[in-house]
């Protein structure tokens, strides 16, 4: 009897204690809005991804000391799922039911925004993914703010081939292996096709995550690129596998104007830690350079690099940007704009309101988000590594362009809708 | 007074009319026989379309006018700005006017010039042609090996054909023979091209190949006999390139395997022979490579002087520190649990997760920077296709190195002798007065410091970060696995064999693959001889 007394009272402690914290909850949401921030700070791509969660609480402490949005703090939520695919979906449920976030920026490699998919689109959350990626995706609770492949893979390859370029007649597709890597080459390898390229001239290969002994590797494209025609490379190596990759390049003296390695996932970031005296006229292709020059660039590297002083970064002494840090920035000052429009942080509220947003972007241009497809439009550079490791760009477009999702270079995409499926 | 004022007027007057003479006659001089860049040249040379640009550059070549190098160097530094049509070099004390020579304030809105591959690829051979004539052979050597592999020019023909009649030395010659030959592989005269196949099939250049190859494409040669005589050159070539392409694979097969080498020897101390399953040896090598790093900032900080000796300092640090973590986990944690193998294995799991998390508290979860130290990077190019990288041959080295320390330590020396006594029968050890607690952790000890030293070497070729150990401790089970518990020579043939084994499958089946391959020969191998390659003679192991 006693027992059984004492168990329904235990219970009934606990639900009121549950009710309270459900409470305190909702008053502690009253004052700010949560924002949930999803990027590896350990494993594999920590390299590349801890910049993004920096950047992303630099923008939101820039907003909120312009007094907010709606009036009210943004209040980050940062989580770790450590370069681990399935812990991503875990930390977005997390994020979205328990922290209650009113969206999520976050992930770098495609296999981690596709492992936490199912979870926005569950729940009716957002996520804004800031990195250059294949397409073949358009999702109504995502925002692409990086490139897809038209506005990135596919003017580096033509410009490869043009003669500025060097005339490559010859391509080795190299890439880490997962889906990223995996669809650009499939659709790269269509447009060489389109193009005249036989399957003769194209090497594919790939490596797991974290390689880090690319000798083979290097040795089989100097005996590729000896077979009769101009010979490049196009890397899609992701995390910190670059840098051994890179070293090894060096080491081995391949040279840029013999084979140039056009690289999509490579920035200011990657190079940081490799000597980049023998890579010099290597590429890469994305739609921001740190050394682009223009008064909004100047202002947000001073404000980044200020931000890392007084934060006491480990990158402190030496503040870089890059293409995804820029994307990270652009997507939370859209959404903030997006959220004042639609006077919500209701998930289809905010959907709504981003169609046609604009924003000036350090990158030099108006970036906009295109009203039906959830992309932006965006400039491409292609830039070639120099002795400090920064990009000189050598080729540009004359302005934004249009994202295309479904790359026109897979066949049946002609017919797929250039909005979500509702 | 007077006299000497009138005298000095009269001295000055002299020198002023010999300065005029010399002066004209220089300016005489250099009409004659080089030009100066003009404004003009100097702007077709900087500014507008790549193709335009470089068939300027060409004319330049062409008239073999060595005063374009300065000119030429500038733009490949980039220190060549524009505003406008106006040029300007950028000098380490300000600006100069690019064709007047004057000094000036640099404009704030000049642009760079920019020079893409393609251009600098251009700049590059024309100055090493221009260089060909230099007086300095080595400048020479340097030049006609820049142009041996670079595309073809015929602009470039008169100053190659000048260098080849007046070069001294035969090595430089033959050289600048074969660039002329490939040029004149277009040429449209037959003989010369007949000639020019067969003069390049001794080389082994991977470009020189490549420039054949394209002749025997749609729009390249089409007289059967120029035909046959590149294809049979190409085979040669082939048969040159194939060679060392061999040796290129076997020197990556072996630099795997020192690497697999130095990860597994600690293991072979701490498993082979003393039996304790140590899942935490991957987060000593760990150890060492942040170790590493620690020195490496020291050096930065400290004598960035002597920057290139952190690395040689680093690997005393390494092995003391590692050596110590070792001890002080076989003190507090081993010692209770000898002869408890599936107990020893759960709690090294456990201490290595401690480790790393221990690292992450200290150092954070991203990669720390290692550098290579100036003496660690390029490589030692023996043909266009094969270059051994300095770091991989120091590597080699070192395994070695360690390799013969360890085995003089265990054979040789006294400790070694009380750790085979302990290791082979631990009883009979104590009962003939060996401290036996000591030597375990003495012995655990030079494991875990012999794995500092692989991480030392880690540091140099991948990535330091707090999993740096994960990724190293299944192969390092592997090779003692395989080459048989509880002796060296097992390990030193099973590190070499997956070596060369794992870049040969890699060749040809990828590194995905090949890296399944290797799991799957090796299940199959501990099938069929659990004992490894070589067993270990006499009485079990307690």
């Amino acid at each position: 009897m006693n027992t059984r007394r004492g168990f329904i009272k235990s219970v009934s402690i606990i639900a009121a204690s549950i009710a309270m914290m459900g409470m305190v909850q909702i008053a502690s949401a009253a004052d700010t809005i949560k924002v949930g921030i999803l990027h590896s700070l350990s494993g594999t791509m920590a390299i590349s991804e801890t910049a993004l969660k920096d950047m992303a609480l630099m923008t939101i402490d820039e907003i909120n000391k312009k007094g907010g949005v709606l009036g009210k703090q943004l209040e980050p939520v940062v989580v770790d799922p450590a370069s681990d695919w399935p812990l991503f979906a875990t930390k977005a449920r997390q994020l979205v039911s328990q922290d209650k976030v009113a969206v999520t920026f976050g992930c770098w490699t495609s296999v981690s925004r596709k492992s936490v998919l199912p979870v926005y689109k569950e729940l009716n959350s957002l996520l804004f993914y800031p990195v250059q990626y294949e397409g073949e995706e358009l999702e109504k609770n995502v925002f692409y703010t990086g490139a897809a492949p038209n506005q990135q893979a596919i003017p580096a390859v033509e410009y490869l081939m043009s003669k500025d370029g060097g005339s490559a007649k010859r391509f080795v597709l190299l890439g880490t292996d997962y889906v990223y890597p995996r669809t650009t080459n499939k659709i790269l390898r269509a447009f060489l096709h389109s193009k005249g390229i036989k399957d003769d001239d194209i090497m594919e290969t790939y490596t797991p995550f974290g390689h880090s002994d690319y000798q083979t590797i290097v040795a089989d494209i100097k005996k590729f690129a000896a077979g009769g025609k101009k010979t490049a490379v196009v890397s899609t190596i992701n995390g910190d596998s670059n840098v051994p990759f890179y070293k090894e390049l060096g080491n081995a003296g391949l040279k840029a104007k013999d084979v140039p390695v056009v690289a999509f996932s490579v920035g200011e970031e990657e190079l940081r830690g490799v000597d980049a005296k023998p890579l010099v006229g290597h590429l890469a292709a994305w739609n921001y350079f740190m050394s682009i020059k223009n008064p909004t660039n100047k202002a947000w590297i001073k404000q980044w690099s200020d931000y890392a002083k007084a934060q006491k970064l480990p990158t402190a002494d030496k503040p870089l940007t890059n293409d995804p840090m820029e994307a990270t920035y652009i997507g939370i000052h859209m959404w903030a704009q997006a959220v004042e429009k639609a006077k919500s942080t209701d998930t289809d509220k905010v959907i709504a309101a981003m169609a046609g947003q604009t924003f000036k972007a350090p990158g030099g241009f108006t970036s906009t988000m295109d009203p039906s497809n959830h992309h932006l439009h965006k400039p491409v550079f292609i830039g070639e590594i120099k002795e400090d490791g920064q990009f000189k760009v050598v080729w540009k477009t004359k302005g934004p362009v249009k994202a295309q999702p479904w790359s026109p270079f897979i066949e049946g995409n002609d017919k797929k809708p250039d909005h979500p499926a509702m | 007074m007077f006299f000497t004022e009138v005298y000095k007027r009269k001295l000055l007057k002299i020198a002023n009319i010999l300065m005029l003479i010399v002066l004209s006659l220089v300016a005489v001089f250099t009409s004659h026989n080089a030009f100066a860049l003009d404004a003009k040249e100097k702007l077709a040379l900087s500014l507008g379309e790549n193709e335009a640009r470089i068939i300027a550059l060409n004319k330049v070549v062409l008239k073999g006018d060595a005063q374009a190098m300065p000119y030429l160097q500038s733009l490949l530094d980039d220190a060549v700005k524009v505003q406008g049509e106006k040029l300007f070099l950028v000098t380490d004390e300000g600006a100069k006017d690019a064709v007047t020579d004057a000094e000036v304030t640099l404009p704030e809105d000049a642009e760079d010039i920019v020079n893409n591959n393609q251009m600098r690829g251009e700049l590059e051979a024309s100055i090493a042609a221009l260089n060909l004539l230099s007086k300095d052979s080595a400048t020479r050597l340097e030049a006609v090996k820049l142009l041996q592999g670079t595309e073809a020019n015929a602009s470039r023909l008169a100053l190659i054909q000048k260098a080849e009649n007046t070069e001294s030395q035969p090595e430089i010659k033959s050289m600048l023979g074969m660039v002329r030959a490939s040029i004149e592989l277009t040429s449209d005269d037959k003989a010369k091209r007949l000639a020019a196949a067969e003069a390049l099939s001794t080389s082994a250049n991977g470009g020189i190949k490549q420039m054949l190859s394209a002749r025997l494409g749609a729009d390249g040669e089409k007289d059967p006999e120029v035909i046959a005589a590149i294809q049979l050159s190409l085979k040669k070539i082939d048969s040159h390139l194939a060679t060392y392409e061999h040796i290129g694979q076997i020197f990556t097969g072996l630099s795997l395997g020192s690497i697999l080498l130095l990860a597994a020897l600690g293991l072979a101390v701490t498993y082979g022979l003393m039996g304790v399953i140590n899942m935490a040896h991957g987060e000593m090598m760990m150890i060492g490579a942040y170790a590493t790093f620690l020195v490496q900032n020291l050096f930065t900080k400290f004598f960035p002087e002597h920057f290139g000796w952190y690395l040689v300092t680093a690997i005393p640090v390494a092995f003391v520190i590692t050596a110590l973590v070792g001890v002080v986990i076989e003190r507090t944690v081993l010692r209770f649990l000898y002869g408890r193998p599936l107990e020893t294995l759960l709690a090294t799991w456990g201490v290595s997760l401690i480790l790393m998390q221990g690292v992450r508290s200290l150092f954070g979860a991203q990669n720390v920077q290692v550098e290579n130290p100036a003496w660690m990077s390029g490589g030692i190019e023996m043909a266009s296709n094969l270059s051994l990288p300095y770091n991989r041959i120091y590597i080699i080295v070192f395994a070695v190195l360690v390799l013969l320390l360890m085995w003089l330590m265990i054979a040789k020396t006294r400790l070694g002798l009380f750790i085979r006594a302990v290791t082979q029968n631990r009883s009979m050890a104590s009962c003939t007065g060996v401290n036996t607690a000591k030597v375990d952790a003495l012995a655990f000890g030079l494991g875990s410091g012999i794995a500092g030293l692989a991480g030392v070497a880690l540091s140099q070729i991948g990535n330091v970060g707090p999993t740096l150990g994960q990724s190293y401790i299944v192969d390092s089970f592997m090779v003692v696995v395989l080459g048989g518990v509880g002796q060296l020579a097992g390990a030193v043939y099973a590190a070499m064999g997956l070596g060369i084994l794992s870049k040969f499958l890699e060749g040809f089946a990828g590194a995905v693959l090949a890296k399944i391959f290797i799991l799957v020969v090796v299940i199959i191998f501990i099938q069929k001889r659990p004992q490894g390659l070589f067993a270990f003679k006499g009485r079990q192991i307690d």
